[in-house]
């Protein structure tokens, strides 16, 4: 068995993910950190694949239950979780478009 | 085995790069709110992909599968279409979601194993159903709080800190006994309901304002959890989804206890509750100046520059829309009106720039603490909506406060400041705000979305 390459790769993979989340989520808007919440919860839902596994391959009753109350838990963390970020993000507009009359206009 | 994979797996891992690729760039769109709205389809595409892609894997049940993906979509979709309001404790209660999926695969993982696991594979499977079980009942207490089922109140006793610190090391060490002996199946269902009880006491001495603290640590909580379950499975997408997931609550965390100037160890193990002794003793005689609603209707028209302060006060009372019409009376006729934003100002990282923008005022009006502080000295008024201690001037001046040293709004620095506060009632965390008391404060008693809303009347009826 090759487990621990398996692991090394893993660990490279766990430790090269976590410094790209910091460098992206650190230049996130703070406007935006009730959405980035909701999204991330929403991707990290993808935990749901891991629980497909278990309900299809059905090894025992006890993984095909476990994995079937995951399923249903992690997918309406998907559906509610993409529903709600899209909601929030069209609600943020800015005053641009609709500040045409201002005097400054010229400004800029 | 990975040295040869079969072609459906090839694809499949080639799917799940794709959606990994997907994933990040969702993440770095939400960079400013322009790109944002490229980021929940680049999401859904990588879902759909990663999901296409695993049901390729040969001589599933399908049925069963398609049952759990249509029930959990029933049970999301209204979970999608909450009121603005209640989005915090949605937000608690899909981290508890998260952590039930993680903490089941994770329990299942270890049945289907055991006795034949790695001691490297038990040790990542502990950290995964122990991260995972006290999160779910950290996080549904945490819904339960905000909702406002469970008294805000924290709740403290003694050794109360002892008694979680003895729940911990006794799950850890039933984890490390399993990584040395994977065979004791028994002690398995212990640590998962030690997890889970610990999960519940860790959140009872916790109150309303500690919450943006919180949740951000839960959304921690539940991505380094399911990294692990990557780690378990050996599912890479799983892995960086779970990095991603776990750095975003850790940076989330990080900037919400220095807005209130707490490590995370205060936050979680030291009950605001525990330390106002100081303030409310010899003090409560001082006079106060109120005003009525004309009266502030005619100071805030005569202004140039006004700048509204918004907390959880704005949120309980729902005033977000009568605000928004506050606001366009005041641009009408003239009056740069701006928002402040104190980071931890509601319930929720970003919780008021989300109501603000469901009532429809521009994201550019709303300005985050450090980048609004400085303009305080030339603003005539400062408008304060149901914030407390993000406001409280104690916090630079009083070495004595329980919130000294936490950076707050300089509203003080206002010409003039009004705040709208039902009474002269202290907040949860029952801490006294000498704002209250400063000459060129002026109170106005009552209900924040009725007390808005007859300014907003004065404005337009008494004629521009």
């Amino acid at each position: 068995m090759n487990s621990s390459s398996n692991l090394i790769n893993a660990l490279f993979i766990f430790v090269l993910a976590g410094f790209i989340g910091f460098e992206v989520i650190r230049r996130v808007s703070p406007l935006l950190h009730t959405p980035l919440m909701s999204l991330t919860n929403a991707l990290d839902a993808i935990a749901v694949v891991g629980a497909i596994v278990l309900v299809g391959e059905h090894k025992s009753t006890l993984a095909t239950v476990f994995g079937f109350i995951a399923v249903v838990a992690a997918t309406s963390n998907i559906v509610g979780g993409f529903l709600i970020t899209d909601r929030m993000l069209k609600m943020f507009k800015s005053s641009r478009p609709a500040a045409k009359p201002a005097a400054n206009s010229v400004a800029k | 085995m990975t040295a040869e994979l079969g072609a459906t797996q090839l694809i499949i891992e080639l799917l799940y790069l794709i959606a990994s690729v997907l994933f990040i760039l969702s993440l770095k769109w939400m960079s400013s709110p322009t790109t944002a709205q490229h980021s929940v389809w680049a999401g859904e595409i990588g879902m759909v992909l990663a999901i296409g892609g695993t049901l390729l894997n040969r001589g599933m049940n399908y049925r069963l599968i398609a049952i759990a993906l249509v029930l959990g979509t029933i049970i999301g979709v209204p979970l999608g279409r909450v009121a603005m309001t209640a989005v915090p404790q949605r937000t608690a209660l899909s981290h508890a979601f998260g952590a039930l999926c993680v903490t089941l695969v994770g329990s299942a993982e270890f049945y289907l194993r055991t006795p034949d696991i790695s001691r490297f594979m038990m040790a990542v499977l502990s950290l995964e159903v122990i991260l995972g079980g006290l999160t779910i009942t950290g996080s549904l207490m945490a819904a339960g709080k905000l909702q406002e089922i469970l008294p805000q109140r924290p709740l403290t006793y003694k050794g109360q800190n002892l008694v979680n610190f003895l729940l911990l090391a006794v799950a850890l060490g039933i984890a490390v006994f399993l990584v040395l002996h994977p065979e004791a199946k028994s002690l398995f269902p212990f640590m998962v309901l030690i997890a889970l009880a610990f999960g519940v006491l860790l959140i009872i001495p916790i109150g309303g304002a500690d919450m943006p603290t919180v949740i951000s640590l839960l959304n921690g909580y539940a991505g380094l959890s399911a990294a692990a379950m990557g780690f378990v499975l050996n599912n890479k997408l799983l892995i960086i989804a779970g990095a991603l997931d776990g750095s975003s609550g850790l940076i989330l965390s990080i900037i919400m206890s220095k807005a209130m100037n707490r490590s995370f160890t205060n936050v979680l193990f030291g009950a605001f509750g525990q330390v106002q002794t100081s303030a409310a003793a010899g003090e409560e005689a001082r006079p106060v100046r109120s005003a009525t609603p004309e009266e502030a209707a005619a100071i805030l028209s005569a202004a140039n520059r006004v700048i509204i302060v918004p907390g959880y006060g704005m949120a309980v009372a729902q005033a977000q829309h009568k605000v928004r019409e506050l606001y366009d009376a005041l641009t009408k006729r003239g009056v740069d009106v701006r928002f402040a934003i104190h980071p931890v100002a509601g319930r929720m990282p970003g919780h008021m720039n989300v109501l603000l923008a469901e009532a429809d005022i521009p994201y550019d009006r709303l300005i985050e603490m450090d980048e609004i502080n400085s303009d305080f000295p030339q603003t005539d008024v400062a408008l304060v909506i149901g914030a407390n201690d993000v406001t409280n001037p104690a916090a630079r001046s009083d070495a004595s406060s329980p919130i000294y040293g936490m950076p707050i709004l300089d509203v003080d620095k206002a010409h003039t400041v009004m705040v709208i506060k039902r009474s002269m009632n202290p907040g949860f965390a029952g801490i006294d705000n000498p704002l209250y008391y400063l000459p060129n404060t002026l109170m106005l008693f009552g209900d924040a979305k009725a007390f808005v809303g007859s300014i907003v009347r004065e404005l337009s009826g008494g004629h521009g």
